[in-house]
């Protein structure tokens, strides 16, 4: 394959942009470590999640539209968020639908993948260089039903010799971040949170991951604000600290 | 004085609901236990697809063809010797059914389960009249004796463990010797009851699916109780919805096998109940008299919707309440509704419309649970996002009654402002460069955010400049 077909756009999120910035960074080195050549356009921002979410379509297509400018070439675009991949490969038809960047926005949408999706796919061969840890992936809801890309997840996991996997009990239950719901119904998102966190702490994991850093806010704010004591990471973080 | 809002008195339900640890626990217990059972009964996800895109497809077929099923059905029915009647709302289905029990002379009522008497708040009016009703089902009747609504529409008193049941049964019977025992207790509100079939002069029940080809009402039950209260008293009056309405019986086998197994995990209810019509002159049993009810409240409005339509596919199997993260948190009571959950939070703002519903939509994260495995396929998650849509830049022929009442002007100010800077590239990185340069002065507290959490602090620089900085190109 050429360099120029290993071409590969990065989404970073807005989320990651400014509160995680690590977890991009170790997204576009991991797939430059799978052979790939990731571009960020500077002129990105967000997918439009939060308002679409919220009812505000207009202001999300705004935004969104203003991504299609920014990623114009047709090239895979890769994204460490199942989230915002699923809102832009799930939900930007719909949103686009009868607006002259509809076609624009479906194939978009159609060339849109979760980072641990792209990877596994690509087939990376992840060397594990870290000492031994006992980790929990918290798999976002977005994984598990929006790009359905848990399983990438685990299989990258699964090939870090030093790394034990847990999963905790309720593992397919939300953990109540839900974007504008940990606001408009906080008590309710805590609760959550608490669920949440009770059955990660049981596991007996040292360290916390997942393939969205929403999930990781809302969680890692919950676990800090309980005087929990379990690290928390991104798992683009995660993956590269393993092999670097 | 302020009247609290839908949204306000929602927090505050939820806020109870949260403190009330034992209840919390019963939901927890309970919701682990039907989950489990219907991930055997459908342990393949495969075969499920499968077999709901047949059961959506036939439900959606029904709807398709809704106004020349439901002729066909009063027809079939009256020739099966079932009155039909037709209620646009709650007050008129309340005053067919109070009038059929004024012309019977009917005093007492034994009831089978129904949501649809629910939604109309028939015990209430019932009870106005004089007339006394027993619920039947246990759970309906464990509420009952605790003057509480269902909890949950297809185990109404889930909320309560056997140790509140047995307190509650005991102020109830004093006569009865006191057990904490399930089956004892089972015992005693079946003996209870029994007496109560006998004196009954009416009977009242829900239905499960209605058969337009056949003119029959099914229903579908585990404790015999629906078959009492439909045969035993001389008077039975069926109450559902429009949208219940099946074409073929034929279509009926596939339904009933996906609604039991979604809802309790069962193959088969003990009981399925065909009921096509009084007893005839050779019948040494069942009802002198058959009525149907059939209520609107909505649904055709909701039926002409093309965005909502399919809402009207739901079979009331309550499979996404289980699943749902938020439901297993506060149970059916914080919701203020009668249909609680994901089909609450779609079905009651189209219902009694945004202003008083639309809040229901906000106890929700769109996890996507519900939609998994609902066995009809309703996309429940999007249309419950629709809905928040519509409360704030609805259609512009949006047929929803108060759309876009929920948009407040701050809120949609600071949505405009949002959009406002990230749609445009430069004025985004103005805002990345401001947070990430002022990360020191972030505030400790943030709000509802920070009211659970310690509030994040923006990077010390953002992704866009270490990207940059790194040498990755620009396109």
């Amino acid at each position: 394959m050429t360099k120029e077909t290993r071409e590969v756009y990065v989404f970073g999120t807005c989320l990651i942009d400014l509160l995680r910035p690590e977890a991009g960074m170790a997204a576009l080195r991991l797939l430059e470590r799978a052979g790939f050549h990731p571009i960020f356009p500077q002129a990105q921002s967000c997918c439009g999640q939060p308002a679409f979410n919220s009812g505000y379509r207009r202001e999300a297509r705004a935004v969104a539209r203003a991504q299609l400018t920014a990623f114009t070439r047709e090239l895979p675009v890769v994204v460490p968020s199942a989230s915002c991949a699923g809102m832009i490969r799930n939900h930007w038809p719909a949103l686009f639908a009868g607006e002259p960047e509809e076609t624009q926005a479906r194939a978009l949408a159609a060339r849109t993948f979760e980072l641990c999706e792209f990877l596994d796919r690509a087939g990376l061969v992840l060397q594990d260089r870290g000492e031994s840890v006992r980790v929990a992936l918290h798999h976002s809801c977005s994984a598990r039903r929006e790009t359905r890309t848990t399983a990438s997840a685990e299989r990258l996991l699964t090939q870090l010799s030093g790394v034990e996997c847990l999963a905790p009990a309720h593992a397919e239950e939300c953990c109540g971040f839900g974007g504008t719901f940990a606001i408009k119904q906080d008590a309710l998102s805590a609760a959550m949170a608490d669920s949440k966190c009770d059955a990660l702490l049981a596991t007996g994991a040292e360290r916390l991951i997942s393939q969205d850093a929403g999930c990781l806010l809302h969680l890692q704010g919950r676990l800090a604000r309980r005087g929990d004591a379990l690290p928390v990471q991104h798992i683009a973080e995660f993956l590269w600290e393993r092999i670097a | 004085m302020n009247v609290p809002g839908p949204m306000t008195a929602l927090r505050a339900r939820v806020r109870e609901a949260l403190g009330k640890a034992p209840v919390r626990r019963n939901f927890r217990a309970a919701m682990d236990g039907i989950r489990a059972k219907r991930a055997d009964a459908l342990p393949d996800a495969t075969d499920f697809a499968q077999r709901r895109a047949r059961t959506a497809a036939i439900r959606a077929r029904a709807l398709a063809r809704l106004p020349e099923l439901l002729e066909r059905l009063e027809q079939r029915l009256e020739a099966n010797g079932i009155r039909v009647h037709w209620a646009e709302d709650a007050a008129q289905a309340n005053a067919i059914v109070l009038d059929l029990l004024r012309q019977a002379g009917a005093r007492s009522v034994i009831k089978g389960k129904s949501m649809v008497s629910e939604e109309i708040g028939l015990n209430d009016v019932l009870g106005e009249a004089g007339i006394a009703v027993v619920e039947s089902d246990l759970g309906e009747y464990i509420v009952q004796l605790a003057g509480e609504p269902p909890s949950h529409i297809v185990a109404p008193a889930i909320h309560k463990n056997r140790h509140e049941v047995a307190t509650l049964f005991q102020a109830h019977h004093p006569q009865r010797e006191a057990t904490e025992d399930i089956e004892g207790l089972t015992a005693e509100a079946r003996q209870v009851l029994r007496a109560r079939f006998a004196q009954a002069d009416a009977g009242i029940s829900g239905v499960n699916f209605l058969v337009a080809e056949t003119g029959t009402l099914v229903l579908v039950e585990n404790e015999g109780n629906g078959r009492l209260s439909t045969s035993a008293p001389p008077l039975h009056i069926a109450i559902t919805g429009i949208e219940k309405v099946i074409e073929r019986l034929d279509e009926l086998p596939p339904l009933l096998d996906l609604l039991t197994r979604s809802a309790t995990g069962q193959p088969i209810t003990t009981y399925v109940n065909f009921i096509s019509g009084p007893r005839r002159a050779d019948e040494l049993d069942g009802p002198r008299e058959v009525h149907l009810v059939l209520l609107d409240n909505g649904r055709a409005r909701i039926h002409a919707d093309p965005l909502f339509a399919d809402t009207l596919r739901c079979i009331r199997c309550g499979a996404c309440i289980n699943h749902c993260p938020v439901y297993v948190q506060v149970g059916g009571h914080a919701y203020g509704s009668v249909y609680p959950g994901p089909i609450g939070a779609l079905l009651e703002p189209q219902r009694l419309g945004l202003e008083a519903g639309g809040s229901l939509t906000s106890a929700c994260t769109l996890c996507g649970a519900c939609g998994d495995v609902c066995p009809v396929a309703i996309p429940l998650p999007g249309l419950i996002n629709q809905l928040r849509a519509e409360g704030v830049e609805p259609r512009t022929d949006s047929p929803l009654p108060d759309a876009g009442r929920l948009r407040h002007r701050g809120e949609a100010l600071l949505w405009r402002l949002w959009a406002a800077i990230y749609a445009h590239p430069r004025r985004y990185r103005w805002l990345a460069r401001l947070l990430t340069a002022l990360r020191r002065l972030a505030p400790r507290r943030l709000g509802a955010w920070t009211r659970w959490r310690e509030a994040p602090r923006p990077a010390a620089r953002d992704l866009h400049r270490l990207a940059r900085e790194a040498g990755f190109s620009d396109e």
